[in-house]
């Protein structure tokens, strides 16, 4: 992302960073309302995590120029997602299928 | 820099900056190494005294006994406690000070630049930030003997609640932790990015030496584990200076009374955490060793390495693998049967691409006509020992055995036999077979060969018998070995022998270090700047040792594979890889 | 020998080494709080209440009843703000614009600060109701993951302020290379970011 750009793309870029700053302001707003909502915990986490999910990635595509980096980024980042992803079931699981747990909480 | 001139200017740097904050991979390289060897034999004599312990419980240390306070050894008789912060520290020095320093930070550092071509590693001033970060790290582990109460106590897995309650030590243990941890990061960052971009011309992915490629995958399971265990060393740390309770359960009771905590959290969530790093870092301990031994093999055999592709294929799939097999550390923790069984086959599987590495290196040798060199021996004598131990680890990686066999001596001799005559003898087979292209002079090859002899033959014989110990079910933490214990007393006695051996191990290390020494100054010189008539980079295209400032006098080129030797109808036995 | 790829990137990658070095740290820093945050639901699904039952003599029955929201809602628009500053920092690098670029980064960094502000009056509100890390597992975690956050917020400060005080320098040397330090600390910056977008919602939301 850096060398050839023109002042014009970038002026394009200014822009957008704009539009997505405005994106941003309101989803944070949308997860402050719906926390007001007092759902159970269920539709509150999906809700909270997709918003959250949402505004990360308007951050990592378009402020972290992801949109249009080359393969090699993109490649440590799916295997540390993998790995992110294994140890948040694994932990999960592990919790789930484990003797003795209901003495560690009381 | 655009305004190079002023870099172009060969000019003398002072000492301090050309040895002490040297921003050269080389020098760099051998600063871990030179520190990774003082720890490891400080390891060591911390083992040394913990088997005078086990062999001669309650007897007081011979000649040097009086040397110890009255709060570690009075009369130079052990006490429980002494015990406990040697046994602690001795894992720790050796996995985090000693061999991943040496594997990675030495000969990763020194090597890997060298083999692919690159003038010097991506970030020189980050290399040398971790070097220093290392240090103070080992400043920082070795000066909590000096704390009240002493070094840590809780292992070198620092389980809590153990760990939670411990003294002070463990706070300077975790400290010490956030330091050796920053610099692998900052390590792992700058391997990594030096093998991707630096990479010279010709030298693709498939090209790269085996032990480039080791390193490679070690980084990335640096980079990958460590922060985990990051986490939770920041989580132990709070737990032990604000009182929070992250692994301290509701109700805990120390010493008889129900400890003053909010209580609510988990002990098992350290060992996660550990682990999820741990496991990894078992391969981090290994690998290196592996690729150290193939480079030396292929060297030796003068024929290329069995199923080059096959194996790079397996090191990158093990890499990947070794993520998900952490809880079979954990088989006794009452974990159930669905997770136990995850656990188990991934382990099963893990255990497939070790074989094939295991078994190409084997092959290797096949046909070949080996030249007996020192560090071709104790490359051949990796293959046997890191099979014992990778075979004695099968029973460990299913649940039903791994209970009775978990807390035994058993244990300790199957991932000893994995580090210890597996990968320091690999180490040492590097530093035999580097030793030329750093210093331009060999190492004695007589010495070298009692070293081997000696080594070889004491280091089965404190770890043998572990395993006969293990299977009688001796128990892997008393600090008298186990004298109490009536089922023990048939196999106690073994005591005794294995801590001779490792007496007459450290006598044997002697040798080396008269000939480490004296041969930086006094060795035979090298004949030419290629003396094991290799084919890679750092031997074929750059003078030994090598220039000081950017390693290559031109930029080398690459034709060809690591391995070209003893390719039909060519006359020399070698192609280097720089060779049109 | 220069080492090559500093300034400009190897053509079969296509990156510079600075852009390797920083994705790959990166990564490391999401396994770092991908822990933090493994080890919070682990704490949480193993917890009988949450956020607890009584911390410093009262009953609390939500985060949100325990923890401000607003302030914590004003400190993830602060922090978004900033991230807008730094990408518009290096933009106007890459327009030659560098009074521009100076106000922005300024900008960024008194926001830095800023969030620091409110976050250290959260603190100190809860400290002086007696709440304390020691209190419970829900209060343990929300001070050590926001406090390792300040702690990444503080290490952004100390880079961009280099970079706006005496590392500006390299702006007369070698323009190139420090737009791409600029990229660089930007893509750091906004990850510090995305924790906090996560962060806000998960502890103090639900």
């Amino acid at each position: 992302m850096s060398e050839a750009h023109s002042a014009e793309e970038v002026q394009k870029h200014v822009r957008m960073y704009m539009y997505i700053f405005g994106t941003l302001l309101v989803m944070t707003a949308v997860t402050v309302a719906v926390s007001y909502l007092n759902l159970s915990i269920v539709p509150a986490l999906v809700v909270a995590l997709v918003v959250a999910t949402f505004k990360g990635t308007l951050v990592a595509r378009y402020f972290m120029h992801l949109s249009g980096e080359k393969p090699i980024i993109f490649q440590f980042l799916i295997l540390t997602a993998v790995f992110l992803v294994f140890m948040f079931i694994l932990f999960i699981w592990a919790l789930s299928d484990q003797r003795g747990v209901a003495s560690y909480v009381s | 820099m655009t305004n190079t001139t002023e870099h172009d200017h060969h000019h003398e740097l002072s000492f301090i900056r050309k040895w002490i904050f040297s921003t050269d991979h080389k020098v760099i390289g051998i600063q871990y190494g030179l520190t990774a060897l003082f720890f490891l034999l400080f390891g060591f004599c911390l083992m040394l005294l913990m088997r005078w312990q086990l062999a001669y419980p309650g007897d007081p240390v011979p000649i040097i006994g009086w040397l110890f306070s009255d709060e570690t050894m009075p009369g130079g008789v052990m006490l429980p406690e002494f015990y406990n912060q040697l046994g602690a520290m001795h894992g720790t020095i050796m996995v985090f000070l000693g061999v991943v320093p040496l594997a990675v930070g030495a000969f990763g550092n020194y090597i890997v630049p060298l083999q692919i071509g690159a003038p010097d590693m991506a970030f020189p001033k980050l290399n040398m930030a971790s070097y220093w970060v290392y240090f103070i790290g080992g400043v920082v582990m070795l000066s909590s003997f000096l704390v009240p109460a002493g070094a840590a106590k809780a292992g070198w897995t620092s389980y809590p609640p153990l760990a939670d309650i411990e003294t002070m030590g463990q706070t300077m243990w975790l400290i010490g932790m956030f330091f050796l941890i920053t610099s692998s990061l900052l390590g792992a960052v700058n391997f990594l990015t030096t093998i991707i971009q630096l990479r010279t011309e010709g030298m693709t992915y498939m090209r790269m030496p085996f032990f480039t490629w080791v390193q490679f995958v070690t980084a990335f399971l640096l980079l990958l584990a460590f922060p985990p265990l990051e986490a939770a060393a920041v989580l132990q740390l709070a737990d032990r200076l604000i009182d929070t309770s992250f692994f301290l359960p509701s109700g805990l009771v120390v010493s008889g009374e129900i400890l003053e905590v909010s209580g609510g959290g988990s002990p098992l969530l350290w060992q996660h955490l550990f682990w999820f790093l741990a496991h990894p870092e078992v391969y981090v301990l290994i690998l290196p060793a592996m690729g150290i031994v193939c480079e030396i093999i292929a060297n030796n055999t003068r024929k290329p390495l069995w199923g080059y592709k096959l194996m790079v294929q397996s090191l990158v799939f093990l890499g990947v693998m070794s993520f998900v097999v952490w809880a079979h550390h954990m088989f006794i923790t009452g974990m159930g049967t669905g997770l136990s069984t995850f656990f188990q086959i991934t382990t099963m599987i893990i255990s497939v691409p070790s074989v094939v590495i295991l078994s190409g290196m084997f092959l290797s040798l096949w046909g070949a006509s080996i030249r007996f060199t020192t560090p071709m021996l104790f490359a051949l004598a990796f293959l046997p020992m890191f099979g014992i131990g990778g075979l004695t680890g099968l029973p460990l990686g299913l649940a039903p055995t791994d209970i009775p066999l978990h807390d035994t001596m058993y244990i300790i001799g199957h991932f000893h036999y994995i580090v210890a005559p597996g990968t320091i003898m690999a180490l040492m087979a590097g530093i035999y077979y580097w030793f030329p292209k750093v210093t331009g002079r060999y190492m004695n090859d007589i010495l070298g060969k009692i070293h081997f002899w000696g080594t070889l033959i004491f280091m089965n014989g404190i770890f043998m018998p572990m395993f006969i110990q293990g299977l009688a079910g001796v128990s892997r933490r008393l600090y008298d070995g186990g004298q109490t214990y009536e089922f023990a007393s048939e196999v106690i006695k073994y005591n005794e022998f294995m801590s001779q051996s490792a007496f007459l191990l450290a006598i044997f290390q002697l040798p080396f270090i008269v000939n480490f020494f004296w041969s930086i100054w006094k060795g035979k010189k090298v004949d030419d700047d290629n003396p094991w008539k290799a084919t890679t980079l750092e031997w074929s295209a750059t003078p030994t040792p090598p220039l000081a400032h950017g390693n290559f006098e031109t930029t080398p080129v690459v034709y060809r594979g690591p391995y070209e030797y003893s390719v039909p109808g060519e006359e020399s036995d070698y192609l280097p890889q720089n060779q049109p | 020998m220069e080492i090559p790829y500093t300034v400009h990137p190897r053509p079969d990658t296509g990156v510079t080494n600075a852009k390797v070095g920083i994705w790959l740290f990166l990564a490391s820093e999401i396994m770092l709080f991908g822990g933090l945050f493994s080890a919070y639901i682990f704490l949480r699904m193993g917890a009988p209440e949450w956020p607890g039952t009584t911390m410093s003599g009262h009953y609390y029955a939500s985060a949100s009843d325990i923890l401000s929201v607003p302030l914590a809602a004003l400190n993830t628009v602060i922090l978004i703000a900033s991230s807008v500053t730094i990408v518009l920092a290096w933009a106007s690098l890459m327009t030659n614009n560098f009074s521009k670029y100076r106000i922005y980064m300024g900008l960024t960094i008194l926001m830095s600060f800023g969030f620091l502000i409110v976050k250290s009056i959260e603190y100190s509100t809860k400290f002086e109701h007696g709440l304390f890390p020691s209190e419970s597992t829900f209060l343990a975690i929300y001070f050590v993951m926001t406090g390792l956050h300040a702690i990444h917020v503080i290490g952004g400060i100390v880079v961009n302020a280099y970079l706006l005080g005496p590392g500006a320098k390299m702006w007369k040397t070698n323009p190139t290379q420090y737009t791409n330090r600029i990229e660089v600390a930007g893509l750091y910056w906004h990850f510090v970011d995305i924790v906090w977008i996560f962060l806000f919602p998960t502890i103090y939301l639900i």
